[in-house]
């Protein structure tokens, strides 16, 4: 790259300080707003956190009077009693079950997909990019009465139980983030130097053992981004758990909300409950996050 | 180029292109067309996903379509291919402006149309500038980054019910804050029903959107060439200048595919209404999702709910189209 030679002595300058924008001090005037707008928003996005863990820790009159911005006394009570009140553990198994397989198949659909788009010149390959991609804008309300419909009718026919069971959520959750992982990931496969597989294939692996050898190993990043993405939105999801699940097969989604809509709500609890359930996947996603935005990068964005 | 010639270039190239484990040796090899070699392979990597696409969206998506030309009441739910045909008919329930149901499917949509407007419009603002601001290295920038991101990775009914908590009349943050703290409130406003439900509905969608717009517009800054900066600051240009000179055109492209994004999701948002509000939307919160929902489940007419379904995705498409058209015709007149 020639043109970095140029201004070298700059380069390195403004190397040593890393994604530094210019070797120039930024003004006051920035400095201020910067720090003004970054106070702004982390208040914003603290607030409904602060509100879960402090509540959470309150006893159950603190929350069913007026709000104090400090509790009267800290209570690990509710942490205690919401195995209780509802079966929460049951709720976290079937949303663990649901959400893991969800994203293990997903995962590798995505790969099969986005490896033949990426590597391979084939007749419809343009029709079958869009198609998927725009599955993406179907309203979810359009095809969740029909699919409902779908599955009584070939548990009836057939005998495969997919109303009420797992096994249909993790269908229905896997094909929500499909078009997006396969997406993301034909960016960064796009983004792996092709002679590295044809390598591998002139060594003798056949096509699957350059992806599995060569281009999956090449793509971690990319696809931890794609699986965090997939769990969240099967974790996250409540129209289609609302409707296909009953009373043994329920998700967290759907459970904690009948807890908070009882007639009378024990605050203290559904906050202890909704941090249960949170917490898991805001850490997994914290310890992970440097991968999504470099999954990004190399795939969505360009 | 003598034989002679031919066979040490490529010894030559194969001993430096060994170390960066590249298929120099595959041009030794005969070259078979790509058609034959790979078969139906790519097709066979495609077939899981197309199967499923087929089953979950497509099928239910043309299902949808002919329920729509059918009276679909809770009489022929266990055998829908007995329901009659209708031909035009609940689309004429639907688009019958003067009566109830239509009446109402009107009032859905421009609530919707305000709630994405503003909604989609806050996100992307908070999500550039965020990532603007955090664009320069500074200590606790990548603090902060992960503390913007907390309520994307949130699963959405944990923050919602939290959001609810909030914003109750008699026990919630908002209104202790407002009224007790401030006296900005006579008294005590109801914020989950009424006519302020479409304020709570906005800043909880603002807060839950926002960071993905964040995350995406980052990555995008990732991807301007620091010399760009570099030359500016040369010429003189202040770090205000590079954000209007550099920063925002540089991040054109991304914007487009975020805006259309973001627009799409909040417009089919049902999570956030249906969690925060329960089953019945508040009538100034009533988003069009919710609403198709309530005349489906609720009042057992599936017929005219998948005519409103269709109806929606018409809409989608058209405003799509027409994004993508004016969008592609600038970038083009920008390239120019």
């Amino acid at each position: 790259m020639p043109s970095h030679a140029q201004p070298a002595a700059l380069s390195r300058a403004a190397g040593s300080r890393s994604r530094s924008r210019s070797p120039m001090a930024a003004p006051q005037s920035f400095l201020w707003t910067r720090r003004i707008i970054l106070a702004f928003l982390t208040a914003f996005v603290l607030l409904p956190v602060y509100v879960m863990i402090s509540s959470s820790l309150k006893p159950l009159q603190d929350v069913s009077g007026k709000f104090h911005w400090i509790p009267s006394g800290l209570t690990v009570k509710p942490y205690l009693d919401i195995w209780d009140t509802v079966p929460l553990a049951r709720y976290f198994v079937n949303s663990l079950l649901v959400a893991g397989s969800a994203t293990v198949l997903s995962v590798i659909i995505a790969v099969f997909s986005a490896y033949a788009v990426s590597r391979y010149k084939f007749r419809g390959k343009r029709v079958f990019t869009v198609t998927v991609l725009s599955t993406q804008m179907f309203p979810g309300i359009l095809f969740l009465l029909p699919l409902f419909l779908i599955f009584v009718n070939i548990g009836n026919s057939t005998g495969i139980a997919l109303y009420g069971s797992r096994g249909g959520l993790i269908l229905t959750y896997l094909t929500f983030s499909l078009p997006f992982s396969i997406w993301m990931l034909i960016g960064y496969f796009d983004s792996i130097p092709r002679d590295l597989d044809e390598a591998a294939l002139v060594d003798g692996c056949g096509p699957l053992g350059a992806l599995f050898r060569v281009v999956v190993p090449a793509a971690v990043p990319g696809i931890v981004a794609v699986a965090v993405y997939a769990f969240m939105t099967a974790w996250g999801e409540v129209l289609f758990a609302s409707v296909m699940t009953n009373d043994t097969t329920r998700t967290l989604a759907v459970g904690l909300q009948g807890y908070a809509t009882q007639n009378d709500v024990y605050w203290n609890q559904v906050m202890a409950a909704s941090l249960v359930v949170s917490v898991p996947i805001v850490g997994g996603f914290l310890l992970l996050q440097r991968y999504l935005v470099a999954g990004l990068t190399a795939g969505a964005v360009k | 180029m003598t034989a002679t010639v031919t066979t040490d270039s490529r010894t030559e190239k194969s001993d430096r292109v060994t170390s960066r484990g590249t298929g120099g040796a595959r041009r030794r090899l005969p070259r078979i067309p790509d058609r034959i070699r790979q078969g139906g392979l790519p097709y066979l990597l495609l077939l899981p996903a197309v199967l499923l696409e087929l089953l979950i969206h497509v099928i239910p998506m043309i299902i949808g379509i002919v329920m729509s030309f059918r009276r679909l009441t809770q009489f022929f739910i266990g055998n829908w291919g007995a329901a009659p045909w209708t031909g035009l008919d609940n689309y004429k329930i639907a688009v019958d402006f003067n009566a109830p149901i239509g009446e109402a499917l009107l009032h859905s949509f421009f609530v919707t149309c305000v709630f994405t407007f503003f909604a989609v419009g806050l996100a992307w603002l908070f999500g550039v500038t965020a990532a603007i601001m955090l664009q320069e290295n500074f200590r606790g920038r990548g603090f902060l980054r992960a503390i913007f991101l907390v309520p994307y990775a949130l699963p959405v009914y944990a923050a919602v019910i939290t959001w609810a908590f909030m914003f109750q009349r008699d026990n919630g943050l908002v209104n202790h804050v407002l009224h007790d703290q401030l006296g900005l409130t006579d008294q005590p406003s109801f914020w989950l029903i009424g006519d302020n439900s479409i304020y709570a509905l906005i800043v909880v969608s603002v807060w839950k959107g926002w960071p993905f717009a964040f995350l995406i517009v980052m990555a995008g800054l990732q991807n301007i060439p620091r010399e760009l900066y570099e030359a500016s600051a040369i010429d003189g240009a202040g770090i205000w200048q590079q954000i209007r000179k550099i920063t925002l055109p540089s991040l054109r492209p991304v914007n487009q595919v975020l805006v259309l994004v973001l627009f799409l999701w909040t417009f089919n948002d049902f999570n956030t209404p249906y969690v925060l509000f329960g089953k019945a939307a508040p009538s100034s919160a009533d988003l069009i999702s919710i609403h198709i929902y309530q005349s489906s489940f609720v009042t057992w007419n599936f017929g005219t709910g998948s005519a409103m379904s269709v109806l929606l995705l018409l809409f989608l498409l058209v405003v799509t189209a027409v994004y993508l058209l004016i969008t592609s015709r600038g970038r083009k007149g920008a390239d120019a």
